[in-house]
């Protein structure tokens, strides 16, 4: 799977042939509500029309001019055989240009060129009737998502037998469990004739052993039928997994396209705050009126080691720097970090084993940082300066929220067998077990 | 969107693009998803009396209620007539080809707002909804289609009815076209009830007023020379109406001149209807 990742594993092979080819597409679309919706909105704009007044129109009422771009100006070459991840916050146009990919919507400007049938999972299951066997809903699923009869004449047992359905695929499936549904729906839609596969986080869903079996599906169909497989997620791990290239989104546009761990870091980056080199302004101190009355401390910025994004292997150790700025002389000055998990759950701090004094003016501090315990994932971390005072309590004396963002990574190996659930499992994980017999 | 074939190398090639201004059929791509227009006609057909008690009963009784009241109301109270066939007959033929236009239009001129789910997440040409009611049109009528030929089997033997046995080869094409005519003014319909919801409850009404202008409950000869008389049998359905009853009950008016206006007629609104709603489709998933 590593060697795939790199750039020039997928132009070997006759896999160069564009599947997808995207020319200065612009998707736009309008502010809150459609205006004209009933009949009585279009009689009184034609009445308002032809009465001149169109200073009533003009204003927050119409919303005629109030457009954006959810796309502005996409342009993007995917391949046969690859496996593209689309990152990027909610809002970054993720799901647009998967619409309009997927033919669910139209272009406002420029063109979309494919060249192979596109199978689209932006939910699994769709136009399931409850009524009807999951025999039948195979049939009827897959004849929406483009299959003829014959088609799923000939894949019937091999979706049967995947969906891990077993003897209710004669049931109607509202009797269903949910989980069992979206099994069902998945199986459809991955055993499609398609050359192009598009999903929109579709793999959230079902229990685990099923994720795993859906992955290595995705994989063999991306790497052995050479089909090209587009996914979107929020979640890194994935895209990591599946992808062997990345985009990422934000505002409508690509901002970075290339190699996947690297599209990561864009992206964590795109929060604003993870540059290399973070300077801490007034946005980093929403509740700085709690912390102190007078200025005494000054956290100015954080720089992390040399070699960029901040994405490390849990067990890696790393040096980051900080500049501070001391009004006074300060002395027992501990630093904190409190650790969030990506779901907003604080999971734990980082204490300084020590205290420094400083001296008025400004300095430079280094940290030694280690994520033995962090299972892989997306973390934020705030960082907190504090003075430990002469009676034993800590007074806050500066605080940035957040004062970086980073992502722990976890490559499946011997002692890594497994991927990490964070819904299920939390963000920590504690030492192995041993098993003995 | 066009299909276009460059050679062998790349069988498919399919261009996205802003609207070109053009309006298109686009038949060709709903051919291609003939098994999902079957699919989902059967899907239709079988669920809609699922959890009814009398199942599919209803097909059946439906007209043969409303032939009930007809024969009371029109037949009886308002002594209209039937033009010497037998009551029963004449409006359970009536009501039957007029219910296989009625849902025909009806359950086409909502397509895109009960089928907005769907259509937000998995691309099929539109059409197919459509074509699908229509067939599930077909299947309700050919079920009373046989009571009808009961009907007039035992009337025919006891010399009540004349019907004109030679033209029976041009009845199911009659049939059809009473269907599409439906499906392709719902189908126009949709396209505006999409933007106009108000729109919704203007059809079921037009279409209980455009009954009593389309000779259901009456024959046209029941309707004195005038202005009315014209405007009524100018009316597309009055002329299928007509004609079917002319061949099966021996009593229509059978006007080929009017008869090819009206298929004229269907055509151009079949065109008409699907080349606006091609062009609703593409956006359509935006306004949800």
């Amino acid at each position: 799977m590593e060697e795939k990742k790199t750039q020039e594993g997928r132009e070997e092979g006759g896999k160069g042939r564009p599947m997808i080819e995207i020319r200065g597409l612009r998707k736009q679309y309008r502010y809150g509500k459609i205006d004209i919706h009933t009949l009585q909105g279009a009689i009184k704009d034609w009445r308002e029309r032809r009465r001149g007044r169109q200073e009533d129109r003009s204003g927050e009422g119409r919303g005629k001019k109030e457009t954006f771009y959810a796309l502005d100006g996409i342009d993007l070459t995917v391949r046969k055989g690859e496996t593209l991840g689309i990152i990027g916050k909610n809002g970054a146009g993720k799901s647009t240009l998967l619409k309009i990919i997927s033919r669910i919507t139209a272009p406002t400007e420029g063109t979309v060129d494919l060249y192979g049938r596109v199978a689209s999972m932006l939910e699994v299951g769709t136009g399931f009737h409850g009524d009807m066997t999951g025999r039948e809903n195979i049939y009827l699923n897959g004849a929406i998502l483009g299959m003829t009869r014959a088609e799923i004449d000939a894949k019937l047992d091999e979706i049967i037998e995947f969906s891990e359905i077993g003897d209710f695929i004669d049931t109607p499936v509202k009797r269903y469990s949910s989980g069992m549904f979206v099994k069902l729906g998945f199986s459809v839609a991955t055993h499609l004739e398609s050359e192009i596969v598009i999903m929109d986080e579709v793999l959230a869903v079902g229990d685990m052993d099923f994720q795993k079996k859906c992955i290595g599906r995705l994989l063999d169909a991306a790497r052995g039928q050479d089909r090209t497989v587009l996914y979107v997620s929020h979640n890194m791990n994935t895209i990591r997994q599946l992808c062997d290239r990345c985009i990422v989104l934000d505002g409508g546009r690509i901002v970075f396209d290339g190699d996947v761990d690297r599209a990561i870091a864009v992206y964590l980056g795109s929060e604003e705050i993870m540059a290399r080199h973070i300077r801490f302004g007034p946005a980093h101190r929403p509740n700085d009126h709690l912390i102190r009355m007078v200025k005494k401390f000054t956290l100015e910025s954080l720089t992390l080691p040399e070699g960029g994004e901040p994405v490390w292997d849990s067990g890696d150790r790393i040096r980051i720097s900080l500049v501070c700025t001391a009004e006074l002389p300060l002395d027992r000055v501990g630093l904190r970090f409190e650790l969030w998990s990506q779901d907003g759950q604080k999971i734990g701090s980082m204490l300084s084993g020590n205290f420094l004094d400083f001296e008025k003016g400004t300095c430079t501090v280094t940290a030694g940082l280690s994520f033995a315990h962090l299972a892989s994932g997306q973390y934020r971390a705030d960082l907190v300066a504090f003075q430990f005072g002469e009676d034993g309590s800590e007074y806050m004396i500066d605080a940035v929220y957040p004062a970086m963002v980073f992502q722990i990574r976890t490559e499946l190996n011997e002692t890594n067998y497994l991927d990490w659930h964070h819904k299920y499992w939390g963000a920590v994980r504690l030492d192995d077990m041993e098993l003995r017999k | 969107m066009k299909t276009q074939n460059q050679g062998p190398a790349a069988p498919y090639h399919v261009r996205l693009q802003a609207e070109d201004g053009g309006l298109h059929l686009k038949l060709g791509e709903v051919w291609a998803y003939r098994d999902l227009v079957l699919l989902m006609t059967k899907k239709t057909f079988t669920m809609t009396y699922q959890q009814t008690i009398l199942g599919p009963l209803w097909i059946i009784l439906n007209p043969v209620l409303s032939s009930l009241i007809y024969m009371f109301i029109f037949g009886h109270v308002a002594a209209i007539g039937t033009d010497g066939v037998p009551q029963i007959l004449f409006y359970f033929l009536s009501s039957s080809v007029w219910g296989m236009f009625a849902y025909s239009l009806t359950s086409n001129a909502s397509t895109f707002v009960s089928n907005a789910n769907l259509f937000g997440k998995v691309y099929f040409p539109r059409l197919v909804m459509p074509l699908s009611e229509m067939l599930v049109s077909c299947l309700r009528f050919l079920v009373q289609l046989a009571i009808v030929l009961v009907l007039l089997a035992i009337y025919a033997a006891r010399g009540d009815v004349s019907p004109e046995w030679k033209y029976f080869f041009f009845l199911p094409f009659l049939f059809l076209q009473v269907s599409f005519l439906g499906m392709s003014a719902g189908v126009l319909l949709s396209s505006l009830t999409t933007r106009y919801r108000d729109l919704m409850h203007l059809v079921n009404i037009g279409v209980n007023l455009l009954m009593y202008g389309s000779a259901v409950v009456y024959p046209l000869s029941a309707i004195p020379e005038g202005p009315l008389r014209t405007l009524i049998r100018h009316n597309p359905v009055t002329g299928l109406m007509e004609l079917i009853r002319r061949i099966m009950l021996g009593r229509g008016e059978a006007d080929p001149g009017l008869y090819m206006g009206g298929l004229a007629f269907t055509v151009l609104l079949f065109v008409l209807g699907t080349m606006i709603f091609n062009r609703v489709q593409r956006n359509f998933a935006d306004t949800v």
